[in-house]
Parts: C-alpha cells; structure tokens; sequence
C-alpha cells in the first residue's frame, strides 16, 4: 500500500482560471494532467505540493485539429491513446503516433496525456523508489540528499529522460505552445521548439517554470515524402518505460534520395539527444539503391559513437549501448519502408 | 475530508473522503468494493483497473475527487449490468473465465475480465495478438495467460455464435462449448467462488467485526 501525501484538489475549466490558481499558490502548487507520472512520484515522497491543479476539465487542452498549412496541433491534454489511434496523425506524423502507442501499457495510455509525456520528470533507479527505499540509501541530489549514486563524486544529476514521444517531437521540429501569467497579471503565451524546451540536468531537465501551462503540441507539415518511425527497446513488450529510444525522420526527393534526415535517442541522459553524424551519413543515399546499406551501417556506428548509456535507469548499461546500432539500423529501415515501430516482441 | 459525488455502477453515491484518496481507496475501504485489487498501488500490475466511462483504466492512480461526473465500473457491477441489459447470469467473461478456470489465486481476475470485458464492448472480433495487447497491462503471476486468452476467444464465440480469428482449439471442438447437458467440461471454479464475480471476498478481503484483517 502507498499512500499519497496529504493534497487539495482544484480542477478548473479554463486556461485563465489554472493560470490564477498557479499564480496564487506558487511552488505549492502543481499541474496534473492523466496523473500517471505525478501520482507514483508523490507516493514515492518525490512531490508534496499543497494544491494539485488538475488539467482535464479544460477543454482548449483535449484534441486534435489541423489548420491549413498542414500543422497538427494537439491540445496538451489529448490521451496518448487518443493521438496513437489518430488516422491522420498517424500519415502525418507516424513516428510520433508509434512512441505514444507504445507508451507503457493500455491502461495508461488512456489515462496519460501528451502533455504530460513532454513534461514528464526524469528517471533514475535510485530516484523512482519509496521515500523509505531512498532513505536506506542516504538519498541523492536530485532529491533530498548531496551525492550521486551512478556518476561517483559527480555534483550534476544524470537522471535520464524516458518520454517516448519527446525525441519523436524533436525529430518532427515540432513546437509548445505555452501560457503562465506575468508580474502584473495578465496571461501571455510563448512558442517554444521542443528542442529548447529540454537541458542536461536531469534534477529538472526542462528550461520552463512551474507556472507555466503547456496548452498545446504543434507538429509543422512534413515534407511531401516524409518517412518516419520509432524504435523502443525494452524488457517486456508492455507497461515499461524505454531502456532506448530511437526516433528517425527521412525526407526523400523526387528521386527517391534522402534529402534531409533526423535522429534523435531517448532514454541515455538528462535530455532527448541527436545523432547529428548519424542523420549526415545517410543523406544523398537512395534507399535500395547500391551504397544504401553501407550508409545505414555508418549511420549505426557514428550513433554508437555518440551514446554511451550510463546505469542511470534498470537494464545493463552495455547491453543497451551495444543495442544503439541494432535499433538505429532497424528504425532507419522501418522508416523508409514506411513501416514501425520497431519493438522487440 | 470531501463529500464526493461519484456514480459507481450505475448509482449515484455520496462518499465522504480526504481529497488526496485515490478512487481505489474510496472503492474499497468507504465503499466496501474490495473486487478491485491493490496490487503494485503505482501502475505498473492493472490489478486495480475499473472502466471509466467505459474505458479500463487504473484506480490506484486515479485521484478519486477527479472521478466524479464519470461513470465508473468496478468487477461488481458487470453482474448487475448484465442481467439489467436483459442477459442471464454473469456477464459472458465471466462466465467464460469461470468456465475455462482462467485463473489461479485469482488476483488478477478482476482486472483482467474488465480489460476484456472493455475490449469485447469495443471490437467485437478481435485477434489473438489483440486480445493479448488489450490484457499486456495486467499482469498475472499464476496461470501463465492461455487459458485466460482461451477465456476471452470462450466468451467472443459464444457471443457471436462464431468461431474466434484464431481460436485456441481445432474447427468445431471447442471444448468448453455449452451442450445440452451443461458444460463439455465441467467448469473448474464455481461461479460466485470465483474473485471474478466480485460478490465472495478473497482472503485478505474478508471482514472481521467491520475491519479488514
Ligand atoms: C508503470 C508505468 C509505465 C510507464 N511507462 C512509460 C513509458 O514506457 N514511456 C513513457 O514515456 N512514459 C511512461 N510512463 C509515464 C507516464 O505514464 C507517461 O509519460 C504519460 O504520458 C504521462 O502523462 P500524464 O498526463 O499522466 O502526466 P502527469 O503525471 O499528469 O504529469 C507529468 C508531469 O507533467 C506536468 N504536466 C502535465 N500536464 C502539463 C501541462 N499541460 N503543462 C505543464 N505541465 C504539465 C506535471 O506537472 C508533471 O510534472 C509510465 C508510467 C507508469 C506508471
Ligand atoms: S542520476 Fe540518479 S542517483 Fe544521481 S543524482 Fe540523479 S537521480 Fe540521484
Ligand atoms: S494496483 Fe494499480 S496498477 Fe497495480
Ligand atoms: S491468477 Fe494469480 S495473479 Fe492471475
């Protein structure tokens, strides 16, 4: 039995009236959307804020529209469940909706928002644990304690970023739409790219301030021969978080050459990173074309290169790191035959 | 302490509870609806799911006062559902986990049959890796899951009449098909023995002198 610590509960209807309520009570209040994130973390004694504002009865934050450049925009409270059987987000952006329906199990894909995915807290193995666990241990930096169980004598948390979709949203050069309320009480509202959203330091790894709602994602139109998909490894083939997330977006020209390419890994540090020598090594090449085989074993190697999974999150460490080329190589091709996610069950 | 106006098989009930309670706390130790199971109690068995608004989602991450104004389905209300929808009996995943023995200790039945129960309502023939995908959030550490898919295909032939997309035994021997008789095999578990009715308490669950010992 976990118990939650002792909370109020508001559930507003309006941006304005969530605004207010995270002006007046400040860092004692904190934003819920499906709670899948923030219910575990505060029965582990991870967050004991005073007034919970719950996200769900705003109806501005749930769904999905298209405006008419092509841009998707999904309101912040739209369920993974909801994005990951979504038609069109699926054609239009199939590597985000495979992350978001591979998203832990059913249960909590129907509970889980966006919004809540981009905003989710960091992970660690010494971190996701009860208050009476981290205790035993004497704690650590990223909360209640002064030193770092996985980087010896190191004074930065590691904790990893373990959102599936957060690399996919990267990938697409997608944007936040963000609203907090300033000094003198008005509501002002800010775009900010997915990539500027995130910095390495995994006790928070995010470059907004509590007061700050995320209201919606936008995705901008893919190119006219967009390829796109996700790649998760894990223990099981459900429920768990990612042990190693790839995302891959290939945009092909007329002639079927990659044009322009993007990776991006999840689950190794503090924050989404991408694999910018593997993206290089595969544009110009021709999927099937002579050549193509041996770019996608260079765009493997150049990401094994960069990622060096550390024993932040469970699972063996080099085992994941020898699994980076694995998945790369299988997303790449997944992606350009317009198939994915690639999951190993 | 809150009065939470929440509607739990199909009545409207008035429960007073603290506001940080999740529904899985109010569901079993206001409301006595122990059917729904505290297993992990953070998201990760599915022991504790209950359909919200028809949709099977997890009770010990659901803060109970964010309940309210949906319709909630414990493993207690799918018997009277049923015979309210003019059926006979139990809801057919029940009767068809009674029938296959789709269980062990019978701690996870009641999620289980609610995932199932949600699947069915939504796609009416699904296949075998869909059925598994609809029960990949709740774990079972007893039977090894055939014969809990076995379970679910039982209750989608005998709801359609039809044999299911990959049916766990060959053309026309469905071994538990019911005959004129009764059962082809005699059920395993007795219903209303069984967690999956929600109606006999499990040993943890039973109550001595109004507490739970
Ligand atoms: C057993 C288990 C397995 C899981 N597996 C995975 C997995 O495989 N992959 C994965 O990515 N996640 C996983 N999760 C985590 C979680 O379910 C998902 O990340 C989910 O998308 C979180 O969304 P939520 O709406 O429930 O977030 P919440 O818990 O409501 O919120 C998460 C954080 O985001 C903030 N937040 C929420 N909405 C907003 C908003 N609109 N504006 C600003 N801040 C906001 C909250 O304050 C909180 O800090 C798992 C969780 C569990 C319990
Ligand atoms: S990496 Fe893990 S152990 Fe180290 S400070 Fe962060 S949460 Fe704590
Ligand atoms: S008790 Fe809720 S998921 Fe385990
Ligand atoms: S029957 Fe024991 S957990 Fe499933």
């Amino acid at each position: 039995m976990l118990r939650l610590p002792k909370f109020e509960v508001a559930a507003p209807q309006t941006v304005d009236e969530a605004l207010a309520l995270l002006a007046e009570y400040g860092a004692d209040a904190m934003l819920m959307a499906g709670g899948t994130d923030l219910v575990p973390n505060m029965k582990h004694g991870l967050f004991e804020p005073k007034l919970v504002v719950s996200v769900s009865a705003i109806d501005e934050l749930q769904g999905v529209a298209i405006e008419d450049d092509g841009t998707l925009v999904i309101g912040a409270a739209t369920t993974l469940q909801a994005v990951a059987t979504n038609d069109e987000v699926r054609r239009r952006a199939p590597a985000f909706a495979q992350a978001a329906g591979l998203v832990a199990g059913p249960q909590l894909r129907r509970m889980g928002t966006v919004g809540g995915n981009v905003m989710l807290d960091t992970r660690c193995q010494w971190y996701n644990q009860t208050h009476f666990w981290r205790k035993s241990l004497g704690f650590c930096l990223k909360k209640d304690g002064s030193l770092c169980h996985v980087v010896e004598g190191g004074s930065k948390c590691v904790a990893a970023a373990s959102n599936d979709t957060a690399p996919t949203l990267m990938s697409l050069g997608a944007k936040l739409v963000f609203a907090r309320r300033n000094s003198e009480g008005q509501v002002v509202r800010k775009t900010l790219a997915v990539d500027d959203l995130y910095k390495s330091d995994g006790a928070f790894n995010k470059k907004v301030a509590g007061d700050e709602l995320l209201i919606a994602v936008r995705i901008p139109a893919g190119a006219p021969q967009h390829r796109g998909a996700y790649g998760k490894l894990r223990d099981r083939g459900s429920i768990d978080f990612p042990l190693l997330g790839v995302a891959v977006r290939i945009d092909l020209d007329d002639a079927g050459a990659v044009a322009d390419a993007d990776l991006v890994a999840v689950a190794l540090q503090a924050r989404p990173i991408r694999l910018k020598k593997a993206a290089e090594a595969l544009v110009g090449n021709t999927p099937g074309k002579p050549g193509w085989d041996e770019a996608v074993d260079a765009a493997a190697e150049a990401a094994y290169g960069q990622c060096h999974p550390m024993p932040n999150i469970p699972g063996d460490h080099d085992y994941r790191r020898e699994m980076v080329p694995v998945y790369v190589r299988r997303t790449i091709r997944a992606a350009v035959a317009g198939e994915g996610p690639v999951h190993h069950v | 302490m809150r009065v939470l106006n929440l509607t739990v098989n199909g009545d409207a009930t008035e429960v007073a509870a603290p506001a940080h309670w999740t529904l899985l706390e109010v569901l079993r130790y206001r409301m006595g609806l122990t059917g729904s199971k505290q297993g992990c109690d953070k998201g990760d068995c599915g022991a504790c799911t209950v359909l919200i608004d028809g949709e099977p989602q997890l009770s010990c991450l659901t803060v109970a006062a964010l309940a309210e104004g949906h319709e909630i389905t414990t493993i207690e209300g799918l018997l009277p559902a049923h015979l309210r929808a003019g059926g006979e009996g139990p809801d057919p995943v029940q009767e068809a986990f009674d029938r296959c023995g789709a269980l062990q200790c019978g701690f996870c039945q009641p999620g289980m049959i609610l995932s199932a129960r949600a699947l069915l309502s939504e796609n009416p023939a699904p296949t075998r890796d869909e059925i598994k995908a609809a029960l990949s959030g709740n774990l079972c550490r007893c039977t090894g899951y055939t014969q809990i898919y076995q379970a679910v295909e039982l209750a989608l032939a005998e709801a359609t009449g039809a044999e299911p997309a990959s049916p766990s035994w060959a053309p026309g021997e469905n071994p538990w098909a019911k005959t004129p008789e009764g059962n082809a095999r005699p059920a395993v578990g007795a219903a209303g023995l069984t967690e999956g009715t929600g109606v006999a308490p499990s040993g943890g669950d039973s109550r001595t002198n109004g507490k739970a010992h």
